[in-house]
């Protein structure tokens, strides 16, 4: 197509009643231009140039008041070197895992019990349910768990009630338990996520696809190995792109429920980036914490892109 | 295809019990709204039904000044982000201009740039323009990223759109912009319809940039108030609980009548980026 067009201008150059023609693109190129400058404009002020200046502000020390001093790099040797800034970056690995690892591994094993589902009546109930914590503020959902998570919330109500007192404790407070409870709510938001996307994945299988496995003789184990999961590479890849980026971006829930707390063992990068550059006056360094965040952001990202199946479905 | 009984009540036991587990703190949340507050203290089924908690966040809490401030924004970014969506999307998708393919990725790393990467300098920038603690503070800066979206979206609608038609509007001496509102606008409402719907759910749910931009009472949103509210109350979780119905309760309302285009738009919106 473009091929032909770009022919036709080169050769029309020549003739002189073509120039005119010509003239009258370059108008409609113009024209089109400005279609999208006010987007542009909005991109360029409010989100590039504002992450390039991260990346200058992150060479620099600087309070948010009194001049800036240049420091190189240092800002981000300290983010190997600073105990709190690198256990903010260790802490993204656990929640990784419970939003990210937990939640798909349960989608898949279910997918493979319930492979059918979508053929069911009342599905799209089960669907509006599963799917409703994504449409919750999340600063709701983190009130709702923090008094779930309370000392008299539901779940230690729940424990003393089955008569597991001894496992009753401030579940945010507690060292041990706190990151642990953060990444708990992941899951839970994320469980219902993967499993409407996994479910929809399998709604698109030919159906004689699994009868002739049946008919072959196939088991529910080889059936779901040779059928379901290779069916589900790209939805798989969806549910890994949106969870891992959610939990590397994890903030508000760690805002509302812990503030980083208790000591430092619920701290994570989006939260050092905020209460640096906002409470404590090291901008600079809370701007190195962003660019390694982001720069993580988009080469995992990438790299989880890289799996997707060429021929999407 | 046949579906045999039993593996209909395993589906259904399977489907129920992941349900429950999604609606279970949801509805533990309805309970404590409705629990007297202030009483003994801990989550139990209450016996009396008490609705003042939600009388007495909305007063205590400033509620409606909230909502107030996260309706303005929000219908003023989807509006602002629906039209210079609808422009964008269609230059993208259908007129040829020199720079299309830059101008198009710039525009789409706003989609991959997470707030962090550019919230600490936009907050000086802005607020050495004056600008921060007033509502554009809260409006522009999410135009900028629900635009990213929004031209996305729009520029794949209008790819699938029939060229046949546009053309033929063309010869008829149409001029682009008549194009684009007269022809190919109107058949593509639900698709505009379900972008509005996933960029009012995103603005009136965003809490970090309200958090930098603005101080003064009057101009937080409806999440921002939440958290602000929790932090003088913080273990009244009854007037928690009823706060936070009150501002779930527009988009969850919302999300039950029309969720089939929540889901699709959100599955779909993402797995084609």
């Amino acid at each position: 197509m473009t091929v032909t067009t770009r022919e036709t201008s080169s050769e029309s150059r020549k003739t002189g009643a073509a120039s005119s023609r010509t003239r009258r693109r370059r108008l409609a190129s113009w024209k089109a231009f400005l279609y999208v400058v006010p987007a542009l404009a909005f991109s360029l002020t409010f989100l590039i140039v504002p992450t390039l200046q991260t990346a200058w502000y992150s060479l620099y020390d600087w309070n948010g008041l009194s001049a800036a001093t240049w420091v190189g790099f240092s800002n981000y040797l300290d983010i190997f070197q600073d105990e709190q800034l690198r256990d903010s970056f260790l802490h993204v690995g656990t929640l990784v895992v419970f939003y990210s690892f937990v939640p798909i591994a349960i989608a898949l094993l279910l997918t493979m019990v319930i492979s059918r589902a979508h053929a069911l009546r009342g599905m799209s109930f089960f669907r509006t349910v599963l799917f409703l914590p994504q449409v919750i503020a999340s600063v709701v959902v983190a009130t709702t768990w923090l008094s779930i998570y309370s000392p008299n919330g539901m779940l230690n109500t729940a424990l003393r009630a089955i008569g597991l007192d001894s496992l009753t404790r401030v579940w945010l407070g507690d060292f041990t338990t706190a990151l642990v409870s953060v990444g708990f709510v992941g899951t839970w938001l994320n469980v219902g996520l993967c499993l409407v996307l996994f479910l929809s994945g399998v709604g698109n299988v030919q159906p004689e696809l699994f009868e002739a496995a049946r008919l072959d003789g196939a088991n529910s184990f080889q059936e779901f190995f040779g059928i379901t999961l290779p069916a589900l590479r790209g939805q798989i890849v969806v549910a890994l792109t949106l969870t891992v980026v959610s939990s590397l971006k994890t903030f508000d829930l760690v805002y509302i429920t812990t503030r980083g707390g208790p000591g430092n063992s619920t701290s994570v990068p989006a939260y050092e980036a905020y209460s640096r550059a906002f409470n404590s006056g090291q901008v600079g360094s809370a701007a190195s914490v962003a660019v390694v965040l982001t720069l993580g952001i988009l080469i995992i990202t990438a790299l989880i892109g890289r799996l997707q199946p060429k021929e999407t479905e | 295809m046949k579906i045999s009984i039993g593996e209909k009540l395993v589906t259904y036991l399977v489907l129920g019990i992941f349900a429950a587990i999604a609606l279970i703190p949801l509805l533990g949340v309805v309970v404590t709204a409705v629990t007297p507050s202030g009483g003994s203290g801990g989550f139990h089924i209450p016996d009396t039904i008490d609705l003042g908690n939600f009388v007495e966040a909305w007063n205590r809490g400033h509620f409606a000044n909230y909502l107030l401030s996260s309706v303005i924004v929000t219908i003023t970014v989807v509006v602002v982000t629906t039209v210079l969506s609808v422009l964008a999307g269609f230059a993208f998708a259908r007129l040829r201009f020199f720079g299309s393919n830059i101008v198009f990725f710039v525009i789409l790393a706003g989609l991959l740039l997470p707030a962090e990467a550019f919230i600490i300098p936009l907050y000086y920038n802005l607020r050495s323009a004056h600008v921060t603690d007033t509502y554009w503070a809260l409006i522009l800066p999410q135009i900028a990223q629900s635009l990213a979206f929004g031209i996305f979206w729009m520029r794949n609608q209008f790819m699938s759109f029939p060229g046949e038609v546009i053309e033929a509007a063309r010869l008829d001496g149409a001029t682009d912009l008549r194009t684009l509102w007269q022809i190919v606008v109107p058949p593509s409402t639900p698709s505009i319809m379900t972008m509005c719907l996933l960029i009012s759910m995103w603005t009136w749910n965003e809490f970090l940039i309200p958090l930098v931009m603005v101080s003064r009472d009057e101009l937080r949103t409806a999440p921002l108030g939440l958290a602000f509210f929790q932090g003088q109350h913080a273990t009244d979780y009854s007037l928690l609980a009823a706060a936070g119905i009150i501002i779930a309760a527009p988009i969850v309302v919302l999300y039950f009548f029309l969720q089939r285009r929540f889901i699709s738009g959100m599955l779909g919106g993402i797995s084609s980026r």
